[in-house]
């Protein structure tokens, strides 16, 4: 990505490049409902992964987050005891936005705004009602060219991508299952993860319910309740704490020409949506590639956001990713990459993402359920088809 | 909000899509054009990506689309939507540029309900030609959504 008119950029590309580390991560448990509030969830998460990592939470002074998040930071702030604050920020776009908190947490601390920045989510997704029924709030744009027509849901808008992606490429409902299986069988060996307890056949994914064709009931992810929070430092400060660090290698937002959020419809090419522009960033500011990364936490809102990023992070061309999925490529232990080794959102919690950050984490310190052998890098992806961020995670 | 007295959603119209809604409220088709380089956009806004200008105007197009995709949607839905439930709905591509694409729904007759058609029946690339379903919301106001035909009479006849 060198630029002729500005020289100075491929330098500057590597400011960040292991400059920061995560040092600490926390969750809360997983359900359909919990009783505390999101602020109170929010707070014992930050709080807890403070504890993980051996910072004290008044040390805190960076706050980054989703314009999503209920919680604000004077809230998050007055409760867990920060002093004072110098950096905060939020990044829009529902899902999209996961990575891009650490990655603007990353920026702050590499660049000298703060020395210990906290990045979080929680959201009772479980027990609240679901978004798509608050009808005021549908029917602006781009709602007045969707909804009246009957496409009132997330998954109505991603079903109506999966139709046209089976068609252009020849992919089948057999792909899809492979995502839902490979993901659930992660979750049945991970005791925090809803579906722990809950085997998946091809042939209970095949008589699933449709919610809307091409998709069933199982390529969508989980309602749930729950909190996560991570910790960044300085690379070197992170030598002296207490967890092995795990470096943010690169990391980039993906808004693509003429995207409309989660209607990709409008623009040239449907079917390369954000990933692709994160991810041509991401690879520019990092000293590896996909060949180099053994395992991906990849954003599973729906099944067929794993086939689409797969091509956009480069895993495979275009269009093959259906065929990558078989034969067991991206399941713990023998996958070529094992992806979402906690349950993701399909199988583990939707937190809106964070979770796969949680994850990420664990496999680079060893300490995952599906732990991938001599695992030395990570990707982790946020949302498909909404303006997006990555981490590139390294032991 | 803006729902009709039986439920269904209908469009907010802004003044980006003022336009368009004029069109069909008239029985056209109509996209958003660049005035200083005439390309057409859609959904509509006040600046033309490819040439930063801000004149606009309201182009008559033929109507005639292709099938892009489709999704059917099975309920849990809305109350009005859920009663009607399974029910195709389409992005179709326009004739004029296949670029330009649009959120519909596919009928066999004029005035028929959206899931009059049989989604085994429906075909990537299958031929479609619009017609205008009038609607009232709660509060009396008259809007016309396109909806999209698989034998259609010539756009604005
Ligand atoms: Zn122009």
């Amino acid at each position: 990505m060198s630029n002729p008119k500005d020289p100075g950029a491929s330098s500057r590309a590597g400011l960040l490049r292991d400059a920061t580390a995560i040092v600490g991560i926390a969750a809360t448990p997983f359900a359909k409902h919990l009783e505390p509030t999101e602020a109170e969830l929010a707070c014992q998460a930050i709080v807890d992964a403070c504890a993980d990592a051996g910072v004290h939470p008044s040390e805190i002074d960076a706050l980054c987050s989703y314009t999503m998040e209920e919680t604000e930071e004077i809230e998050i702030a007055r409760n867990v005891g920060c002093g004072e604050v110098t950096f905060f920020s939020r990044i829009g776009y529902g899902g999209g936005a996961g990575c891009g908190t650490v990655g603007h947490a990353a920026m702050a601390v590499a660049t000298g705004q703060a020395e210990v920045a906290v990045a979080w989510r929680s959201r009772k997704r479980g027990s609240g009602p679901r978004p798509w029924t608050n009808t005021s709030s549908q029917l602006r744009v781009p709602g007045q060219w969707t909804r009246p027509f009957g496409l009132l849901r997330p998954v109505d808008e991603i079903a109506m991508l999966t139709r046209r992606y089976m068609h252009e490429y020849g992919a089948t409902r057999d792909h899809l299952a492979n995502i839902a299986i490979a993901v659930r069988k992660h979750a049945n060996r991970n005791p925090a993860a809803i579906m722990h307890d809950r085997p998946m056949s091809r042939e209970d994914y095949m008589d699933a319910r449709w919610v809307s064709e091409p998709l069933c009931l199982f390529d969508n992810c989980l309602e749930t309740d729950g909190a996560l929070a991570c910790v960044v430092v300085s690379a070197e400060r992170a030598r002296d704490l207490r967890q092995p660090p795990v470096y943010i290698h690169a990391f980039a937002q993906g808004l693509p020409p003429e995207h409309q959020t989660m209607v990709n419809y409008f623009c040239d090419d449907p079917l390369t949506g954000p990933a692709w522009a994160c991810a041509r960033r991401l690879w520019a500011n990092a000293d590896f590639g996909p060949q180099d990364v053994d395992v991906a936490q990849i954003y599973d809102a729906f099944t067929p956001l794993i086939l689409l990023s797969l091509e956009g992070y480069g895993f495979v061309e275009r269009g093959e990713a259906p065929s990558f999925s078989d034969g067991g490529n991206l399941e713990w232990p023998g996958g070529a990459l094992p992806v979402n080794t906690s349950g993701g959102g399909l199988s583990e919690a939707y937190i809106h993402g964070f979770n796969l950050i949680a994850e990420g984490v664990r496999q680079m310190r060893g300490t995952s359920t599906s732990q991938v052998d001599g695992a030395e890098t990570c990707l982790v992806t946020s949302g498909e088809g909404v303006p997006t961020s990555a981490l590139l995670l390294r032991r | 909000m803006a729902l009709s007295a039986d439920g269904w959603m209908l469009p907010v119209v802004d003044e980006d899509g003022e336009g368009f809604w004029e069109g069909t409220l008239a029985g056209e088709l109509r996209m958003q054009a660049c005035g200083s380089c005439g390309a057409m956009r859609f959904p509509p806004r006040p600046m033309c990506p490819r040439c930063q200008s801000t004149e606009r105007l309201w182009q008559r197009v033929s109507g005639q689309a292709t099938l892009w995709s489709f999704v059917v949607a099975h309920p849990p839905l809305l109350p009005a939507y859920a009663a009607i439930a399974p029910y195709p709905v389409v992005v179709v591509s326009l004739v004029e540029d296949p670029r330009l694409r649009l959120v519909g729904n596919v009928l066999d007759t004029p005035d028929g309900p959206i899931n009059q058609v049989d989604p085994a029946t429906l075909r990537i690339g299958e031929p479609l030609g619009v017609v205008f379903a009038p609607m009232v919301g709660q509060d009396g106001t008259e809007i016309a959504v396109p909806r999209w035909l698989r034998s259609s009479p010539v756009n604005g006849s």
